[in-house]
């Protein structure tokens, strides 16, 4: 298979203009990773994916991490037809608040799809682009993203924000919009609404 | 009851190579009926829930719904020391415990460069493929409960699991949770007895594997509910990241056991199985193969077992600490590829751990299997993809 070096300039020359940098991985007996800018990403996925001698048409693993300055997605890469790999590619947000938005791979790569999602329940990254991006483990209406390094969790851990209260609030209206009328004493119910 | 076409409908014109599963098109005037299939149901295999959209029997649309069990497994692992995960780990697959030590053993060796010596190598293939084995069993088991016959299979699968399980128990400790596995090697060397005593359990296998086969391979019943069933084609198989046996049995030839040869399974002779159809029936079918190919890993294995150490001698226990970088171990689960991606900043506590889970990944094509096929299909498709729901969830 080709080096990470060949791979990036094999990538430069077929997206004019990406920006490819190789990210060193800390300790050097591990394989390197490639880091392309966002604005790039879906051009450089759709190049490696369908690129004869590269054919990565097996995304294994999205990871999403949390570093102090940005979120970054991290994707393993295979090939199934070619049997080689990985190759790691990754990109990250501009910072952690208000800028958090990506490039979805998942029109790519469909194995992205629960994977992206995850990583957007827990980590926040929105992911554009992606065809279906609700959370994925934690329940709607949920408000934070738990595997941010700096989440806090509730003291109450058994609390969860059922809707008893507001759903028991309108079972009361709508039953007292059908029945008002002929039920004596309750006045000011909006019947028939 | 109105019914908005999926959102997702909208952007698939813009999907590159594949496409999303839309909303059927109905054929009777009646109503559609939605229905929540668990998280309580017989049969999802666990807390699992599928939102069915209905036209009489046939379904229109599909949605899984995750997260019953999560617990947020990363983010505990995050938070102590490397070796205080690997209990853990037993708890995401719990049918097959000893694959997850290993996936997450080799994931931590690869990080902190750490050799493992020969013994130990083919002791984890011997657990490893008991594993998969007794899984495979279990797996058809509750398949052919979901069509209905009821318990004799599946007693005969947790008959042949129960005495895996005993071995289990007599080297590690106990029979799901193991705890076995260590940066290095293996907690504990198993005696000259346990390995007789494996290797007459493994003799045994093959004439289960016979038996089981006969009972269900030809089987009129079974071949009329599987075969031609949730067929999954291969090229969706490789773009959704599907694994294991149910990629194999669409026809691709990609085994990690083969194509990374960790371990030592290059000096293993197995055949990988294929299927032909990618249907329910291939699903079975491949299993109940590579069932049979792992008796033949295990008698090679405790044939050419050697003698020594079971832990590295330069394994470090206590401060452990490997050094910064970021490792991606993965190995052939018995679901499929069970990977653990860890990025070290030279502490006691990975910064980033990540466990890649078939289970879930898998699950990406449930909706594409069952579209247009009865509820009663639903039930044997989600059955051969084979999860747990203790790794979706996690």
């Amino acid at each position: 298979m080709k080096t990470v070096e060949e791979i990036k300039s094999a990538i430069e020359e077929a997206v004019p203009g990406a920006a490819v940098e190789i990210a060193p991985n800390p300790n050097p007996a591990l394989p390197h990773s490639l880091r392309i800018a966002a604005d790039n990403m879906l051009a450089a996925a759709k190049f490696l994916r369908d690129d004869a001698e590269l054919k990565l048409d097996y995304l294994s693993n999205v990871t999403g991490v949390d570093w102090p300055e940005s979120l970054e997605a991290v994707y393993h890469l295979y090939s199934v037809e070619k049997k080689h790999g990985p190759v790691i590619i990754r990109m990250h947000t501009e910072n952690r608040t208000d800028h958090v938005e990506l490039p979805s791979l998942t029109p790519i790569w469909r194995s992205a799809e629960f994977q992206e999602r995850e990583i957007f329940d827990l980590y926040g990254i929105v992911f554009t682009g992606h065809p279906d991006l609700r959370r994925l483990l934690m329940w709607e209406g949920f408000k934070d993203h738990p595997m941010r390094r700096d989440y806090v969790a509730p003291d109450d851990f058994e609390y969860e924000p059922t809707a008893h209260d507001e759903v028991l609030k309108r079972a009361q209206a709508h039953e007292a919009a059908l029945h008002g009328q002929s039920i004596p004493g309750q006045t000011g119910t909006e019947a028939g609404a | 009851m109105s019914l908005t076409q999926s959102d997702s409908a909208a952007v698939a014109g813009q999907l590159e190579g594949w496409s999303r599963p839309t909303m059927m098109e109905p054929e009777s005037e009646g109503e559609l009926m939605e229905v929540a299939m668990g998280p309580h149901h017989p049969s999802t295999h666990g807390v699992f829930r599928m939102d069915v959209t209905l036209d009489g029997e046939r379904v229109m649309r599909l949605r899984p719904v995750f997260g019953y069990l999560h617990r947020n497994h990363e983010k505990i692992a995050e938070g102590q020391s490397y070796l205080a995960s690997m209990p853990y780990t037993d708890r995401l697959d719990y049918i097959c415990p000893l694959t997850n030590n290993w996936a997450y053993a080799l994931a931590v060796e690869k990080l902190a460069g750490q050799e493992v010596p020969e013994r130990a190598e083919y002791l984890r293939v011997i657990l490893g493929e008991l594993t998969r084995f007794q899984n495979h069993a279990s797996s058809i088991g509750f398949l052919t409960q979901e069509m209905g016959a009821m318990g004799t299979p599946l007693m005969y699968a947790f008959r042949e699991r129960e005495k895996i399980l005993d071995l289990f128990e007599e080297l590690t400790g106990a029979r799901m949770m193991v705890n076995y596995m260590r940066f290095g090697g293996c907690r504990v060397d198993a005696s000259t007895e346990w390995l007789e005593r494996t290797r007459k359990v493994v003799a045994g296998l093959n004439k289960f594997t016979d038996e089981f086969d006969r009972l269900l391979s030809t089987n009129e019943i079974l071949m009329a509910r599987t075969q031609g069933v949730g067929v999954l084609k291969a090229e969706l198989a490789v773009n959704a990241g599907v694994t294991g046996p149910m990629l194999r049995a669409s026809g691709v030839n990609y085994d990690i056991r083969k194509v990374d040869s960790y371990s030592i399974y290059n000096r293993c002779k197995f055949r990988v199985p294929l299927g032909d159809h990618g249907d329910v029936y291939d699903r079975y079918m491949i299993r109940m193969l590579e069932m049979r190919e792992s008796i033949g890993i295990l008698e090679q294995a405790l044939r050419d077992i050697p003698g020594g150490p079971v832990m590295s001698p330069t394994a470090k226990i206590r401060g452990f600490r490997p050094k910064p970088g970021e490792a991606y171990g993965r190995i052939e689960a018995p679901k499929g590829e069970l990977g653990f991606y860890l990025i070290s900043n030279g502490g006691p506590n990975p910064y980033r751990y990540r466990v890649r889970p078939p289970s879930l990944i898998n699950l990406t094509v449930l909706e594409d299997m069952c579209l247009g096929v009865n509820v009663a299909d639903v039930v044997l498709i989600f059955g051969s993809v084979d999860i747990v729901l203790g790794e979706v969830d996690r």
